[in-house]
């Protein structure tokens, strides 16, 4: 369930190497979770007025993440994307636009002279039933980098500290957490999140759209929550939680913060 | 086999070359063969702190380059005979310390020593990740505050992936928290962290709280590892470091101000 194909890479020699130099560089294939923005309507001038607020709220969310452009939700594929100013738009906002999903040939050249790559249509994103134009609904998933979590099995458990800088992502199942997640960490997962102990850095729950999805913790002290793309930062968190179980869920698309 | 521990922090300036030395000392004068290694290049001066830098020839990048052999550039200390000082180079540039060359290096010292201390750089530079690369165990050297707190942090998932235990899938480094420079009395007026809420956000294994103290300059002044300073707070609180590093269990010294207080602050709600 991978956007990115890459190259299935075994070992492959890349011309004949001299007997004694070792090799530099493994070609492998790896997948990457990133923010899709889904266009639905070509006034980047609306996107531009609807887009920073949504940042300002949640500055470090953004900050270097390689975000990918969604075509496919455009009313038509013949119709020309401001890509120059969307792309600058982006950049100015600390993003890093990647490439481009969907749309259409000449949206395509398009995209191609801003550098951007054109990204397989194979994998349709999980719809959501997010009604914002710009939600980071998160529509790829694969392995995060940084901590040892494997892919295959549907649940995780994590029994370490979860380090400022760490990132732990669950794929297709739920991920326990029985130590502290620190500040500056971040747990993903495309079912639920449980943290046994202090949650003090971001959890992001139905990565791949499960609006079902829960984050249940034991004292919450999180920066950023997350269900299905519905998300708040620590500001707009109740800070009455600290110590008490809580469940973080989506109710007809509001988030949710209740003690139980 | 040769345990290395590497003492590292986030922050800089915090007390990490006074622990190596303190450390090294203490492991020697217990009879382990111990040899401490100064990762600081450019910035040597785990020597000065050894009372040693007059009796630098080689140094740890000439060894490395091939320039000289391991023996010659070690310097034997005068005052423990199971303990030696490989200093660091003051004229190289960072990029000396190849990971090739560290590793063959450790693994020399590896076959006559029991423990090697490597003294880190701050962050996450080259030298630091070299210092980290091949450690069995992570001394986090904190100071009670919250910036040096959220860089120990930050240190802690690095060596939980970018060692070389994390990168063959080897049991983990083991990791061990050190809080340096402590007040009680400023911890009391809310000016610092104290150890439980330190220990709360890091939840690793407490080596020692080191207290704020006169006798660590003094000690590097004269080139003595505090430690040697049996009468001082802080060389104290080292010698427990080492001894429950070593396995022993000892009360926590150090924590209180003067008398009364302090745990009360952590019990009320
Ligand atoms: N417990 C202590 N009490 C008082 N002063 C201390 C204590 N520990 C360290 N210091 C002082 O703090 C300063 C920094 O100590 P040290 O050189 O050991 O830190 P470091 O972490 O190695 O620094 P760097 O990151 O620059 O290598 C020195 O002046 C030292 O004397
Ligand atoms: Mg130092």
């Amino acid at each position: 369930m991978s956007l990115t194909t890459g190259v299935p890479a075994k070992d492959q020699p890349v011309g004949d190497p001299p007997a004694s130099s070792a090799p530099a560089f493994e070609l492998k294939a790896a997948a990457f979770i990133m923010p899709v923005i889904r266009l639905l309507r070509l006034d980047m001038d609306a996107v531009e007025a609807q887009l920073m607020p949504k940042v300002q709220q949640a500055p470090a969310f953004f900050q270097h993440t390689p975000v990918v452009i969604e075509l496919s939700a455009l009313p038509s594929e013949d119709e020309e994307v401001g890509f120059p100013q969307l792309v600058g738009l982006l950049r100015g906002l600390g993003m890093i636009p990647v490439g481009v999903r969907g749309g259409g040939g000449a949206q395509h050249e398009a995209a191609k002279a801003m550098e951007l790559a054109i990204l397989s249509d194979k994998t349709k994103p999980v719809k959501t039933s997010v009604g914002d134009d710009v939600a980071p609904e998160p529509a790829v998933a694969a392995q995060a980098i940084g901590s040892p979590v494997g892919v295959e099995t549907g649940s995780h458990l994590i029994d370490r500290p979860v380090r400022s800088g760490q990132r732990v992502y669950a794929a297709g199942g739920d991920l326990t957490v029985i130590a502290a997640v620190n500040s500056g960490a971040e747990l993903m997962a495309d079912g639920n999140i449980h943290v046994y102990a202090p949650l003090r850095g971001r959890a992001i729950a139905g990565l791949r759209g499960d609006t079902k999805a829960r984050i249940f913790c034991s004292d919450l002290q999180a920066e950023l929550v997350s269900v299905a793309g519905h998300y708040r930062v620590s500001d707009s968190i109740p800070a009455n939680l600290k110590g008490c179980l809580t469940q973080v869920f989506l109710d007809h698309d509001v988030l949710r913060i209740e003690p139980f | 086999m040769a345990r290395t521990i590497v003492i590292t922090s986030g922050k800089g300036g915090v007390g990490k070359t006074t622990t190596a030395a303190a450390m090294a000392m203490g492991l020697a004068q217990r009879g382990q063969r111990t040899a401490v290694i100064d990762f600081d290049v450019g910035l040597r001066n785990l020597d000065l702190i050894m009372g040693c830098e007059r009796r630098v020839v080689y140094d740890f990048a000439n060894v490395i380059n091939g320039e000289a052999n391991l023996n010659q550039a070690l310097i034997r200390d005068k005052r423990c005979e199971h303990l030696s000082i490989l200093p660091a180079s003051q004229t190289r540039d960072k990029e000396a310390l190849t990971q090739e060359g560290v590793g063959q290096v450790l693994d020399e010292l590896g076959k006559t020593y029991d423990y090697i201390v490597c003294d880190s750089p701050a962050g996450i530079e080259h030298g630091a990740v070299m210092a980290m690369f091949f450690a069995d165990d992570a001394v986090v050297v904190t100071n009670p505050e919250v910036s040096s707190v959220r860089d120990s942090d930050r240190m802690l998932g690095i060596l939980a992936s970018k060692s070389r235990r994390a990168l063959e899938n080897d049991e983990p480094i083991r990791e061990f928290l050190l809080l340096t420079r402590y007040s009680p009395e400023r911890v009391a007026r809310g000016e610092m962290l104290g150890v439980e809420d330190v220990q709360e956000i890091l939840s690793l294994n407490l080596l020692s709280v080191i207290p704020e103290s006169m006798a660590v300059l003094n000690a590097s002044n004269a080139g003595n590892p505090v430690i040697l300073d049996h009468e001082s707070d802080a060389g104290q609180a080292y010698a427990d470091m080492v001894a429950r590093y070593l396995g022993e269990e000892r009360p926590m010294h150090f924590l209180e101000p003067e008398r009364k207080g302090l745990f009360s602050r952590f019990f009320r709600g």
